[in-house]
This record gives C-alpha cells, sequence and structure tokens, in this order.
C-alpha cells in the first residue's frame, strides 16, 4: 500500500470546521519554556502543532482529530484544550 | 427545588451512554442523551473487538440484529523484530459458535444503539456539547450547554476518556502518563473476497492481530490488525510515557508499523478511507478514582474502565457491563427519591459484583507487568534466534533445543534472573 502523508491520511476524513472559534489555544511562552511545544509537535497524530517561522507553535485545529493526547502530555498552564463546539470537528463516518 | 427536564439526562452517545439511557428508558424513566457530534458515532473510535457476549443481556440475538462486521475465531499474537516474526496463531471453531469477540465499526454500531435507545423512548440530542455540570451547593442538578441549562435527578457521564465532566467534578486527577496510550488507526477497504483470502477466512469469520516489538519501535504498546468485512483496521497503540521520552513522532511509529514486512502484504492494494486517533485509558483498577457523586455517575471510559491485558483489549463491553449496574442503581435510587452519592453508591456495588469489577481486579497487576521493557524487543528476538537456531541447518551439527535456547540467550541482553521474574510475573498478572 501507498504511503501516505498524513495531511494525506487527514484529506480522507470529514470534519465540519468552526470558522468562528478554535478550541485550541497554546500558551507560547509556558510551552517552549517546559519543553512542552516540542511534545506537542511530536505526539499529535493530526500535525496539529507544529513550529512557525517566527518560533512559536503554530496550531492547525480544523484538523484535530480531538483524542486529547496533547492535553495528556501538555504541563498545566501551558495548553487550553477542550472540544470544539457541538456539530463541529471531525465527523468519523466509519470510526 | 426547580422541577427537572428530566430523570436522568445522559452525557454522551457511545456504547456506555446509549446502552445506559436504553435500560433507564426500558423503565420507564424519561431520558436525554446529549451527544455533541453531528450524530451518534461521530466522535467514536475503537480499535475494533467487541466482547459481546454482554450485549445479549441486553438485545436478543445481538450478533444477528446488530451491524457486526466479523465473528472474530482467529486470534494471532506476534512478536515483532526488524527482519523477523514469531507469532502464535490460534483459530478454534468453537470461538465462531459462542460468538464471543465481533469485530465493528463505531460509525456503524453506535448509530444502532442510539435507536434502540430511542425506540425504547430516550430522546436524543446530537450536536449538543455540554460546557459544564449545572450544580446546587455541591450536588450535580443537570448540564449547561450552550446557554441552555437542563436540569435532571441524575446525570451519567459517557463523556469518554476525556471526561471533561469527571474533571468538572472533581472526580478525576490529571492521570500519569504511563496510565495513558494514543492509539492510531487506518482503516483500509479491501474486497471481502481478498480480505477471506488473506486470512484463509470463511463467511463472516475474522481475524484480530496484536502485534508487539519493532512494529512500535519498541515503544510500550503494541500494534493491531482486525479485519471488518470489507476493510481493515490497522494501527499502533503507544504509551504516552514511553512516546514522550523517546524523542520519535508518533506518526512516524504508525507508519513504520504499516510498512513492517509482517503486515504490509495483508495491506497491499488497499485505500485508505479514515485516519483517526484516540487516547487509551491503561491503568486498570490502579486508575479508577470515586465514580459516583450527588446526582452524578460515571459510566465506560469516563470511569476509567478499559482493560489491556496484552493479549486482549476491552473497553466497549465494560462500557456496556457498567451501564448495566449503573442503570439498575439509578432506577433504584430514583424510586427511592434518594439520589445522593451515598444511595447512588449501589453503582460501585453492583460494579464490583459484576464481570467488570471482578475483570478490572484480576488484571490489576498486568498494566505494571506491561511496562517491562523486554516484551518490547529482547523477547521477540530471542524467540526469533532460538527458532533459526533450529530451522536454519547449514550443514553444521546441530544443537538440541534446550542448547539452541541458552546460546540465543548468552548472545542476547535478556539475563536468566530476569527472564524467570518475568516469567513469574507474566503467570501472575496475565
Amino acid at each position: 500500500m501507498k504511503t501516505l502523508t498524513t495531511t494525506e491520511l487527514l484529506a480522507r476524513n470529514r470534519y465540519v470546521t468552526d470558522e468562528e472559534e478554535s478550541h485550541i489555544t497554546v500558551n507560547q511562552e509556558a510551552a517552549k519554556a517546559t519543553g512542552t511545544a516540542e511534545r506537542l509537535i511530536r505526539c499529535c497524530p493530526a500535525d496539529v502543532y507544529s513550529w512557525a517561522a517566527d518560533g512559536t507553535v503554530a496550531v492547525e485545529y480544523a484538523a484535530c482529530l480531538e483524542c486529547g493526547t496533547c492535553l495528556a502530555v501538555a504541563d498545566p498552564g501551558t495548553l487550553s484544550w477542550h472540544y470544539p463546539r457541538g456539530g463541529f470537528g471531525i465527523q468519523f463516518r466509519e470510526g | 427545588m426547580t422541577e427537572p427536564d428530566f430523570d436522568v439526562i445522559v452525557v454522551g452517545a457511545g456504547v456506555a451512554g446509549s446502552v445506559t439511557a436504553l435500560l433507564l428508558a426500558r423503565r420507564g424513566l424519561s431520558v436525554a442523551v446529549l451527544e455533541r457530534g453531528e450524530s451518534p458515532g461521530s466522535k467514536n473510535l475503537s480499535g475494533g473487538i467487541l466482547y459481546s457476549r454482554v450485549m445479549e443481556e441486553i438485545f436478543q440475538d445481538f450478533v444477528s440484529q446488530a451491524p457486526v462486521e466479523r465473528r472474530i475465531d482467529r486470534n494471532q499474537v506476534c512478536f515483532i523484530n526488524q527482519d523477523s516474526w514469531v507469532s502464535l496463531d490460534y483459530r478454534d471453531q468453537r470461538l465462531l459458535e459462542a460468538e464471543t469477540a465481533v469485530s465493528v465499526l463505531r460509525g456503524r454500531l453506535d448509530p444502532w444503539l442510539a435507536e434502540q435507545a430511542e425506540a425504547e423512548g430516550a430522546m436524543i440530542m446530537p450536536g449538543v456539547r455540554v460546557d459544564s455540570l449545572l450544580r446546587e451547593g455541591d450536588r450535580v442538578v443537570g448540564v449547561k450547554a450552550d446557554e441552555d441549562e437542563l436540569r435532571a435527578r441524575v446525570v451519567v457521564a459517557a463523556d469518554g476518556v476525556n471526561s471533561f465532566i469527571a474533571r468538572d467534578a472533581g472526580l478525576r486527577e490529571r492521570p500519569p502518563l504511563n496510565h495513558l496510550a494514543v492509539g492510531i488507526k487506518a482503516l483500509v477497504t479491501l474486497p471481502e473476497a481478498t480480505i477471506a483470502d488473506r486470512f484463509n477466512l470463511v463467511g463472516d469469520s475474522g481475524a484480530a492481530l496484536a502485534l508487539v516489538g519493532d512494529c512500535t519501535q519498541g515503544i510500550g504498546g503494541g500494534g493491531f490488525l482486525y479485519t471488518n468485512r470489507d476493510s481493515l483496521s490497522v494501527g499502533v497503540v503507544l504509551r504516552l510515557d514511553d512516546l514522550t521520552e523517546r524523542g520519535v513522532r508518533a506518526e512516524d511509529v504508525f507508519q513504520h508499523c504499516l510498512a513492517h514486512p509482517m503486515l504490509a502484504p495483508y495491506l497491499e492494494g488497499g485505500e485508505v478511507s479514515e485516519y483517526g486517533c484516540h487516547l487509551v485509558a491503561e491503568g486498570g483498577a490502579a486508575m479508577r478514582g470515586a465514580i459516583v457523586h450527588d446526582g452524578l455517575v460515571l459510566v465506560g471510559d469516563a470511569a476509567g474502565l478499559t482493560l489491556n491485558t496484552g493479549l486482549t483489549v476491552r473497553g466497549m463491553d465494560l462500557a456496556a457491563g457498567s451501564a448495566i449496574a449503573a442503570a439498575a442503581a439509578i432506577a433504584a435510587a430514583i424510586e427511592r427519591d434518594d439520589t445522593s452519592a451515598e444511595s447512588l453508591r449501589e453503582y460501585e456495588r453492583l460494579l464490583g459484583q459484576s464481570f467488570v469489577g471482578r475483570d478490572m481486579e484480576t488484571y490489576s497487576k498486568a498494566p505494571g507487568f506491561l511496562e517491562t521493557p523486554r516484551l518490547y524487543g529482547d523477547y521477540g528476538n530471542f524467540l526469533a534466534d532460538t527458532l533459526r537456531g533450529v530451522f536454519a541447518l547449514d550443514a553444521t551439527p546441530r544443537q538440541s533445543m534446550l542448547g539452541t535456547a541458552r546460546s540465543a540467550l548468552r548472545r542476547s541482553p535478556l539475563r536468566i534472573r530476569d527472564v524467570a521474574r518475568d516469567a513469574f510475573r507474566a503467570v501472575r498478572s496475565l
């Protein structure tokens, strides 16, 4: 089977994106100081987190699979993460 | 006190939530199920084996009525090394007849479960995210969702492994990383006949493969491959303490697993139709905190009810089992007109007596044992090296099996003392 990039894998999914509101906020200073930033980037299976050119953590919240791994590996106070508003976000067809 | 809108509000339409709602509605109580997804199942993901016997207590002929994929009669456990693997392949006609395990896709199972609950009179409300609990003093009296407040005599938190309700109620501490794992899964579509050929299946029989070792690049956890009717569920489960320490990317480990020569031929020609992930509670009994509060009960993943025994990974059956116990206790508490924590504690007692409580107890040492790093590399290599000594006949004289094993052990980082201790712990904890 052809190896797909994460972007290609995510493209197979159905999302209903909340254009008005992100459900993820990174506390940039604290995330970098504690090493949380690097953990978020490595552990998220959906590539939601990445280094932006200016050295901050960029958040592609629309790709989120809502597993909660980021919240589990983030030090307290570095990340605000909750579920998207009702009806928004990933909508698994197969599960 | 304001008159409640419902007897019971259930948060989350997964297995635990829909079964609790169904059983309460069947007892004549008014029940609402609030589900944040567009429709039931749309936020839910499982590896996908359901040990389905418990469902027969709720539905007649569950396996023939419910949208299940395949009846599992073939279980394979594989130690995976970089260029070799050793597996135990167990197939049994009796498993097929007993119908104890089926593969499922939550996108099909969960809407069906919610429909059954609805048919019994429960009200399913999709597209509603519960933001917080509604309280009077310390007592839970309902939920807040957007601007609305909904009141109930009892709130059931069936909101999954991340249960924000349990956190909100102060029932859940932040779990340590060694008690959590992330499951990453692709659904790979293939023709039904191809799947039957590749796994040697007949009719709706199915296979479940559990892999350990190089499939996760040695990270605690494992790989899995389950057959559905016309698709495969394939992926990895990675323990978060190991994943964070190892400095690798979760997706790279997932890709590495799918490309392994043991798995790749099964997937050949397949099309990925969906990619998802889900957090798994792996702490077992040690992880479970309080599951009742004044006016509140936790069920399923929200209550920390998952079991990884190394050979079987269970969640959905425990969710259904907890729903049965919770529904009985809640109905009795409402009947007594006392939904305090003290009164709802009947749920804890019923759960403890059920197979759920018993199994959580039986396997309480499993998570500790499964943290043994040797399981994810050294043992697989040792087994392959021993078998190589037996099969790689190169015109040099052979040693006895014991001698071969001994020399393989000498070359391995494993020490006799560790092997003896691990064997003893394995027998006791699994």
